[in-house]
C-alpha cells in the first residue's frame, strides 16, 4: 500500500449564516483548500462528499457533483458519503484508502452541513433519525436524549458526576474562545455550565455542541508526490472505519463505544503507534459524556475514569493529553457532516505549527476521532508531520 | 400478559422533536428483560431510576410505555 498525505486544508469559519446556503459555503472551503495546497481543480482525480442531511435541510439532493462543478471540477467520478456525523469523517477514510491502493493520486474530500435555516424543533427530528426510528425515536428519543441516557448510565456505574461533565464544556469554551473560526467564540464557568437550561436529563445546554453551517476540505495525494503541492505535507500514519448497531438498546453496554475501540485499535496498529505516542486529540465533543467517553476508548485514561481525567486538567491545552484544542463541537460548532473534516484540518493546522494562540506544544502525533449516532459509525485517523 | 422488566437507563427529555413537543418534560428509558433483551420505552406515571422495577402499560402513539410497579 502507498504512504498518503493531506497537502492542502481550507474551512469555512463555523456559525450560523443566514445568507449562506450549502454550495456556497462549500465552494468557499473547496477554494481555500485549492489554494491552500496550491493546486487546481485539474489535478483532483476525484471528489468524495460527507454530508449528512442536506436534502432535509435544504431540500437539495444529488450534492457530490452539484458541489464538484462549482468547484470547476468536470467530468470525475463525484460522492456523497452519508454516516450521520460520521459522513466526512468516513469520506476521508474511503478517500485515504482509493489513494492508498494506487486508484487515484489526488483527490478531495469536503464536508459540509447547512443546519440553521430550519427551526430547532425540526433539526432535532431530522438529527433523530440518526437513530433507529421504528424503536428508539418512535419512543421520544432525541440525540441530546440517547447520550442524556447514556451519561445516567456511566454516572450510575462509575461515579461520574455532572461537574465531570461541565469540566470537559468550560475547557473547550476556553479553547473555542481562541479560534477565530468558532462558532461560540466564549469562555464560560463552571457555575454558568452547571445551572444551564435542561435539555434531556442530566445534560444542560452547555452539554450539547451547537447547531451550525461550515464547510470543510483537504486534499489528499500520495507521499511520494506530496512535496509538488506543500513544504508542509502531513503524513496520514494510521486510519480506520468501525460500525455498531444503530440504536442504543441494541448494545450490551452503553457506557463504551465498541466502535470507537475497534476503529482505534485498528488504526493504532496501522500506524505501529499506541495511544501513549498520541499528543493531542481531536474528539467528537457532541455531548460533554461523549468526550469522556472517547477518552477511555481511546485508551487515554482507563475505563471509567474520563470523568475524574477531565476534571484534574489532562485535557486542556497545557495538560498530558489535550484535546479539542480547537474548541471541538461544543464551541468550534458542529454542521454534522463538516465535522470529521474539520477535524482534519485542526490537526494540519497543529501539525503544521500554524494554530495562533492555541497552538500546543508538542505537535507532532495526532489523532481525530469522528462519531456518527450514538456510536453506529467511528472513524480513527492517526497524522504525523512529516520529517 | 404484560411484560415486567428493569430501568436499565432514563432520561427526561426537556427539549423535545416537533412531534412530541407538546408533552415535554417527558421521561424515556431503557427497560431490561429477565432474558436479557432491552427495549426502549416512554415512561408513564410516575418517574423512574436506574434498577426500578416496571411494567407495559398502554402504548403511546404505538411505542411501548411501561409503568414503575407499585405506584
Amino acid at each position: 500500500m502507498r504512504k498518503v498525505a493531506v497537502v492542502g486544508a481550507g474551512k469555512t469559519a463555523f456559525g450560523a449564516f443566514p445568507d449562506r446556503d450549502l454550495r456556497s459555503l462549500s465552494v468557499e472551503a473547496g477554494r481555500k483548500c485549492l489554494e491552500n495546497a496550491h493546486a487546481i481543480p485539474d489535478q483532483i482525480e476525484a471528489f468524495y462528499l460527507g454530508n449528512f442531511a442536506g436534502p432535509s435541510f435544504t431540500g437539495q439532493n444529488h450534492l457530490a457533483p452539484y458541489i464538484s462543478t462549482a468547484l470547476g471540477m468536470k467530468g470525475i467520478p463525484a460522492t456523497r458519503f452519508e454516516a450521520a456525523c460520521a459522513s466526512s469523517g468516513s469520506a476521508f477514510f474511503h478517500a485515504v484508502s482509493a489513494v492508498m491502493a494506487g486508484i487515484y493520486d489526488t483527490v478531495m474530500v469536503l464536508g459540509v452541513e447547512k443546519m440553521t435555516s430550519q427551526p430547532t424543533a425540526r433539526v432535532t427530528e431530522i438529527l433523530a433519525a440518526a437513530g433507529e426510528c421504528s424503536g428508539e425515536i418512535a419512543a421520544g428519543s432525541t440525540f441530546p436524549s440517547l447520550f442524556g441516557m447514556i451519561a445516567r448510565r456511566h454516572m450510575f456505574e462509575f461515579g461520574t458526576t455532572r461537574e465531570n461533565l461541565a469540566a470537559v464544556a468550560v475547557k473547550n469554551h476556553e479553547n473555542g474562545a481562541l479560534n477565530p473560526d468558532a462558532h461560540m467564540r466564549k469562555a464560560i464557568t463552571l457555575t454558568q455550565a452547571l445551572n444551564a437550561r435542561i435539555i434531556a436529563e442530566p445534560l444542560g445546554l452547555y452539554d450539547c455542541s451547537l447547531i451550525s453551517d461550515g464547510a470543510a476540505a483537504v486534499i489528499v495525494t500520495t507521499l511520494e508526490r506530496a512535496t509538488e503541492f506543500t513544504q508542509k505535507p502531513v503524513q496520514v500514519l494510521g486510519i480506520s472505519q468501525a460500525s455498531d448497531y444503530l440504536a442504543l438498546d441494541q448494545k450490551e453496554d452503553i457506557t463504551t463505544f465498541p466502535a470507537v475501540r475497534a476503529a482505534a485499535q485498528k488504526a493504532y496498529d496501522f500506524a505501529g503507534l499506541g495511544p501513549q505516542q498520541i499528543e493531542f486529540a481531536e474528539i467528537h465533543d457532541c455531548f460533554t459524556i461523549a468526550e469522556v467517553i472517547a477518552t477511555e476508548d481511546l485508551g487515554f485514561c482507563p475505563c471509567g475514569q474520563g470523568g475524574p481525567f477531565a476534571s484534574a486538567g489532562c485535557t486542556r491545552r497545557n495538560g498530558s493529553m489535550p484535546v479539542n484544542a480547537s474548541g471541538g463541537l461544543k464551541s468550534k460548532g458542529h454542521p454534522v457532516g463538516a465535522t470529521g473534516v474539520a477535524q482534519i484540518c485542526d490537526l494540519v493546522q497543529q501539525l503544521r505549527c500554524e494554530a495562533g494562540d492555541r497552538q500546543l506544544k508538542r505537535h507532532s502525533v495526532g489523532l481525530a476521532q469522528n462519531l456518527g449516532g450514538s456510536g453506529a459509525t467511528c472513524v480513527v485517523s492517526i497524522l504525523g508531520r512529516v520529517a | 400478559m404484560a411484560r415486567a422488566g428493569t430501568v436499565y437507563t432514563e432520561t427526561v427529555v426537556h427539549a423535545a422533536p416537533a412531534a412530541f413537543a407538546e408533552e415535554a418534560p417527558y421521561q424515556v428509558a431503557i427497560i431490561k428483560f429477565v432474558d436479557g433483551s432491552r427495549t426502549t420505552a416512554r415512561i408513564v406515571g410516575e418517574r423512574v431510576t436506574i434498577g426500578d422495577t416496571v411494567t407495559e402499560a398502554e402504548s403511546l402513539h404505538n411505542a411501548p410505555a411501561f409503568r414503575k410497579d407499585g405506584a
